[in-house]
């Protein structure tokens, strides 16, 4: 293979996937990751889990070690950001003024949090967690806060709440829409996981916006706009997440209506020699409601499946992703693990019982397993990853019986 | 520090020495030892960094929690008596020498 420059922009877990792959796949070419952070790229997830309850030290989060990107000739530029993007020329440009000539280009650069443009937000102890140094932050000023509010009931609000509840500190989460977790939950499973988050000592407040935050240098107070007061001395927002594509969509590549880059199950964005995966793409997938819509996926393993995709185009060979798409989360003693896309599923089907913390709430598509949440189940969640993948067809009173194997369902290998 | 074998699926040996308290799992993955894939990251959810153990080395660790036990069932290559998820594996002074083989695949 010819030795061809291939620059990734993003040192993220799908950059570096993508990066690790290509190496694997016998790519010999020069590579060069740029990042904008300073530290050697690491997991997210941990973030709003071990990182904030303490159980995870920093040095346990590194993606891969450091010694593997010498061994691997990937060279990285930390602390420096693409800022734009000459297509024609083959060029990215940095923002330190240097540029970088590619023959391919892989954008991997995710996406931020979004915040809230509200009166106070400037105050010190109104943050966001999307970062290591935005964890290590909120890590930092757990010794003197006694009360949080959350603003956000989705998967960071709600880990967040859960790590933080665990050091013994009382935390308030704000929901804007009527229910937690409204986009990934149906209303039965977001009102069980709202009575866990109850139970554990979690204030929820769903069906509320917020007006202002309230202080004088420090967060005070959050003001509701219904008039209500939540004090508190550290505000974490969780309101979802920006991709960080402005400066490759100003260079003429298509993005979606949240500014996610539009690829192929390839990798391939419209543009010669530019390959894109991770946070910052919408990728179409067989397993929406209308097959092929591009959907962009928040998840370890939309990136990691994304960027081996990526990394086969990139060395000539065609293995395109359709992998069925899965995530997790851990909240107190909850382990969420969920398969498939629920959306326009039909039918609700429960094996086992919420009372026990132990259940897998199926969602059914014209009678065919769409998607699956599990709770404290991994060996159901396991199993369900393959009941969506290969789509089967099941009578819900069958699945609701835990007598019945659901292993017989899928076809011998 | 504790050092860690492990028998990669060509029969090799790649030998890492780890410092207390990470998991054969993170020591894999920061050393980039093939075929232990760790998609959650550690958090017991995927399944994908299923090891076996030297038999004579299985003495040497508690046994597996019910959550690992259950991952098991549900690991892509066949499931021994020494299995065991490698992110469930905190090393410590007591588990120097411990040998680990990779598995044929992870998913």
């Amino acid at each position: 293979m010819s030795a061809r420059t291939l620059v990734i922009a993003g040192a993220s877990c799908a950059g570096v996937q993508l990066a690790a792959s290509a190496r694997e796949m016998g790519f010999d070419g020069p590579i060069v990751m740029v990042g904008d952070e300073p530290h050697l790229p690491y997991q997210r997830p941990p973030l709003s889990k071990g990182v904030l309850n303490g159980r995870t030290a920093v040095d346990q989060i590194g993606l891969r070690g450091p010694a593997f990107y010498d061994e691997q000739r990937i060279e990285l530029l930390l602390g420096r950001r693409a800022v734009a993007l000459d297509v024609a020329a083959r060029r990215v440009t940095l923002d330190d003024g240097s540029a970088l000539a590619y023959d391919h280009l892989a954008i991997t650069t995710g996406a931020r949090a979004r915040v809230l443009a509200l009166p106070g937000a400037a105050l010190d102890g109104v943050l966001s967690l999307r970062s290591l140094d935005d964890a290590l932050r909120i890590a930092g000023e757990l010794g003197r806060v006694r009360r949080v509010c959350v603003i956000g009931g989705g998967f960071i609000g709600l880990e967040t709440a859960s790590a933080l509840t665990a050091r013994g500190i009382h935390v308030t989460v704000v929901e804007t829409q009527t229910r937690l977790l409204p986009r990934s939950f149906t209303p039965r499973l977001s009102k069980y996981i709202a009575d866990v988050h109850w139970h554990r000592g979690v204030n929820v407040l769903c069906g509320r916006g917020v007006r202002a935050f309230l202080g004088t240098s420090r967060v005070e107070a959050v003001e509701l706009d219904d008039g209500h007061r939540v004090e508190c001395d550290l505000v974490v927002t969780g309101i979802g997440v920006i991709p960080n594509t402005e400066w490759a969509r100003a260079a003429g590549l298509p993005g979606d209506r949240d500014g996610a880059l539009l690829v192929d199950t390839r990798g391939h964005t419209p543009v010669p020699g530019v390959l894109a995966a991770g946070d910052c793409v919408a990728m179409p997938s067989p397993f929406t409601a209308r097959p092929g819509r591009p959907v962009r996926l928040e998840s370890i393993q939309a990136a990691n499946d994304g960027a081996r995709a990526a990394a086969a185009t990139l060395v000539g060979r065609d293995a395109p992703c359709v992998a069925v798409p899965w995530f997790w989360s851990e909240q107190h003693d909850l382990k969420l693990q969920m398969t498939g896309l629920g959306e326009a599923s039909d039918t609700l089907v429960l094996r086992g019982r919420p009372d026990d913390h132990r259940f897998t709430a199926f969602h059914l598509r014209d009678g065919r397993v769409a998607a699956a949440h599990s709770v404290n189940r991994p060996a159901e969640h396991l199993l369900s990853r393959k009941l969506v993948a290969a789509g089967v067809a099941i009578d819900a009173e069958r699945l609701a019986d835990e007598s019945f194997d659901l292993k017989s369902t899928l076809a011998p290998v | 520090m504790p050092a860690i074998h492990y028998i990669l699926k060509d029969g090799a040996v790649r030998t890492v020495d780890v410092r207390d308290g990470l998991s054969v799992m993170e020591a894999a993955v920061h050393a980039n030892v093939r075929g232990i894939d760790a998609e959650c990251g550690g958090s017991c959810a995927c399944a994908t960094c299923h090891v076996y153990v030297a038999e004579a080395d299985l003495d040497r660790l508690p046994p597996p929690d019910e959550l690992e036990a259950e991952m098991l069932d549900a690991v892509a290559a066949e499931r021994r008596p020494t299995s065991r998820l490698s992110c469930q594996i905190i090393i410590g002074p007591a588990l120097d020498g411990l040998t680990v083989e990779v598995p044929a695949t992870q998913s």
